[in-house]
């Protein structure tokens, strides 16, 4: 995974229109061997539409896509080094697993011993042993996705694509088979690129992640990167949940910086944004980055608020909602101002939640280095 | 009677009125079939009243140089009918569910016309059609059914059409893609995916085709030509002058040939894959 080796997929100003719709709309992006790529986005933003012209499932109407330096534009899906497990796993229903995942090397004329063991391989690997007779209408949907992986793994291709892989699972089988699919990944070291909708999955399996809005890459980055450096208001609001105010760059050097958001107070922060004076600018602020105090009890606030000239970083709001979750509570506080922000707070022994409730009047503070400001 | 339970709402079966009703309908089905098999075997040539068991008639009609040859020749027609409608039908219903081209809805409606027009109607056509063109009426067997047989296919592809379109309808397209993405050409795609998922609707369009062509009068009166006969055909001229339990007996061995095509097809496929198949 170092910078230097060639990147295993090329997509070059890629563009994908259906009649005046704009699916993919000039995309460029470089994936790395070796690396668990994920595109990241709303339903219909293009994800799988680029995922399916990797596969070669769908013609770019503009630019190139290269695999491994060869250019895929006369290939087809059949002739392409990448294999793709489904969302709805396409799993053939009248072939048993063997046959299943053997396939791809039997048309492929691989000799019959040869398949006998990399299917046992393929199948072992997926934790499938013993399934072999098996027909798929015989087993959950989670083994079906396994006997889908096993059936692609086994032709070792260069990349393989994931379109929602998790998407169909319950939530228990979704965790830990995001825990296994990074753990096969590392195993096999081939390039996986799966398409998510789901930020978790995004966040919890990706070397890198690149959040797709209306077409277009809106970031790219790893994954701690996406959720505490997002680019724009977008990624911010997408990728985990955020706190967002629109104010007035009103200092900016390089060591320090201060945003005047009506609705929130005096925000500063600790390092420059290099953005012009006086710009419209945004503040993104997360629910677990905001302390919450009760008013009166304010030594806590002043301690912590300590990293910020007085009167910035602190807020004043009445609880409106509050949603126990069980390992953290959720508040919805209304500033002075009206607006809503939310906090959340973790339930570090068992009375915590009792601490705050509905109508109570509270103070908040964050520390100079939680806001990020974004220029759009 | 003293220990009643209560009735489920589902438990149709313990209801007197139902059974009674599905009694009736088997009756209405069934009676008029089962009256003709026993008749089969009544020793009276006028066969109005019941004079006692005998075989003779079976093998009379067996006997029957005529009503064996039409017989042969029906079985054949059908055979052939039945084949290329399957290779029609099957065709055309997978380039109407694949393919986007222009006036699809017309080619879509055009193909299903011969299942609405009246029968009689074809058969008018078929006969000027056969006569305009001049076709040859005196080739050897088989080649002298050829007449029937293309009028018969132009009837029966469109019920396979129908049943594997609907069969289609149930197919999920990223099979066929992971197929192709597993290496496989279109060919392949389709032999070892598509296909196997059309089964079912092929041995139901199949049966359907056989036994429509196996029974067609009307169309087949009409397109025969003066040395070729049909079983229907042959029936209804025996018919024209008694109805003789041979007529009975000769019947009874379609319907037993029939019904038993029909359950090697079901054995076969599995009952449930033919209703799958609609």
């Amino acid at each position: 995974m170092t910078e230097t080796k060639q990147p295993i997929i090329q997509i070059r100003n890629v563009s994908k229109r259906f009649g005046k719709v704009t699916a993919v709309d000039n995309v460029s992006l470089d994936i790395r061997a070796g690396e668990f790529f994920v595109l990241l986005g709303p339903s219909g933003c293009g994800k799988t539409t680029l995922l399916r012209m990797i596969a070669g499932f769908e013609l770019p109407t503009e630019g190139q896509i290269l695999i491994d330096g060869q250019d895929m534009s006369l290939v087809p899906p059949n002739k392409r080094p990448v294999n793709m497990v489904f969302q709805s796993y396409a799993v053939f229903p009248h072939m048993n697993v063997t046959d299943n995942v053997g396939y791809g090397l039997r048309i492929s004329g691989v000799p019959k011993n040869e398949i006998r063991d990399r299917v046992a391989e393929a199948l072992e690997l997926v934790k499938l042993g013993g399934f072999e007779d098996r027909m798929p209408d015989q087993m959950s949907g989670g083994q079906r996705q396994r006997v889908a992986l096993a059936r692609s793994l086994v032709m070792r291709p260069k990349v393989l694509l994931l379109d929602e892989p998790l998407s169909a699972l319950d939530a228990k089988l979704r965790a830990q088979m995001q825990f296994e699919l990074a753990d096969l990944q590392d195993k096999v070291g081939i390039t996986f690129v799966t398409v998510t909708h789901d930020q978790d999955e995004a966040l919890s399996m990706a070397s890198r992640v690149a959040v797709i809005n209306k077409g277009e890459v809106a970031q790219l980055a790893p994954p701690s990167d996406l959720y505490e450096y997002p680019a724009n208001r977008f990624v911010a609001d997408f990728v985990g949940s955020v706190n967002i105010f629109e104010g007035t760059l009103t200092l900016d050097e390089p060591d320090k910086a201060a945003v005047d958001c009506p609705g929130l107070g005096k925000v500063y922060l600790n390092h420059g944004v290099t953005g012009p004076h006086g710009a419209n600018v945004w503040i993104a602020l997360r629910p677990e980055k905001i302390y919450l105090h009760v008013p009166g009890k304010g030594k806590a606030v002043r301690a912590a608020a300590q990293d910020a000239p007085d009167g910035h970083n602190l807020a004043r709001g009445t609880i409106k909602g509050m949603s126990y979750l069980g390992d953290i509570t959720l508040y919805e506080i209304q500033l002075e101002g009206g607006q809503i922000i939310r906090v959340s707070r973790p339930n570090l022994s068992r009375h915590d939640q009792e601490d705050f409730t509905w109508d109570d009047k509270v103070s908040m503070h964050w520390r100079a280095d939680s806001p990020v400001v974004l220029l759009s | 009677m003293f220990n009643r339970t209560a009735i489920a709402p589902l438990e149709y079966t313990r209801k007197l009125w139902m059974r009674s009703w599905v009694g009736l309908t088997m009756l209405f089905l069934y009676a008029p079939l089962i009256v003709l098999m026993i008749f089969s075997f009544n020793d009276s040539k006028r066969n109005v009243v019941w004079k006692g068991f005998t075989l003779k008639y079976y093998e009379k009609a067996l006997n029957n140089d005529s009503l064996v040859e039409a017989m042969v020749n029906s079985l054949t027609i059908a055979f052939f009918a039945t084949i290329i409608s399957l290779i029609i039908g099957t065709l055309a219903a997978v380039m109407l569910w694949r393919f986007r081209f222009p006036f699809k809805g017309l080619v879509e409606g055009t193909m299903s016309l011969p299942i609405i027009v009246p029968e009689i109607c074809l058969g008018v056509a078929f006969l000027i059609f056969f006569a305009k063109v001049d076709w040859p009426t005196d080739l050897p067997w088989p080649l002298n059914l050829s007449a029937i047989t293309i009028a018969h296919i132009t009837f029966c592809f469109p019920f396979v059409a129908m049943v594997v379109r609907a069969r289609l309808a149930s197919f999920n397209k990223e099979e066929e893609e992971a197929a192709k993405d597993l290496g496989a050409t279109e060919w392949q795609a389709f032999r070892d995916v598509l296909l196997p998922h059309l089964k079912p609707s092929l041995v139901a369009g199949a049966l359907l085709a056989f036994t429509l062509s196996l029974d067609d009068f009307v169309i087949t009166f009409f397109t025969s030509g003066p040395d070729t006969i049909t079983f229907p055909v042959k029936v209804y001229s025996m018919v024209r002058f008694s109805v003789t339990p041979e007529v009975n007996a000769a019947s009874t061995i379609l319907i037993i040939l029939t019904v038993a095509l029909t359950f090697i097809a079901l054995k076969y496929q599995g009952v449930k894959g033919i209703s799958d198949a609609h």
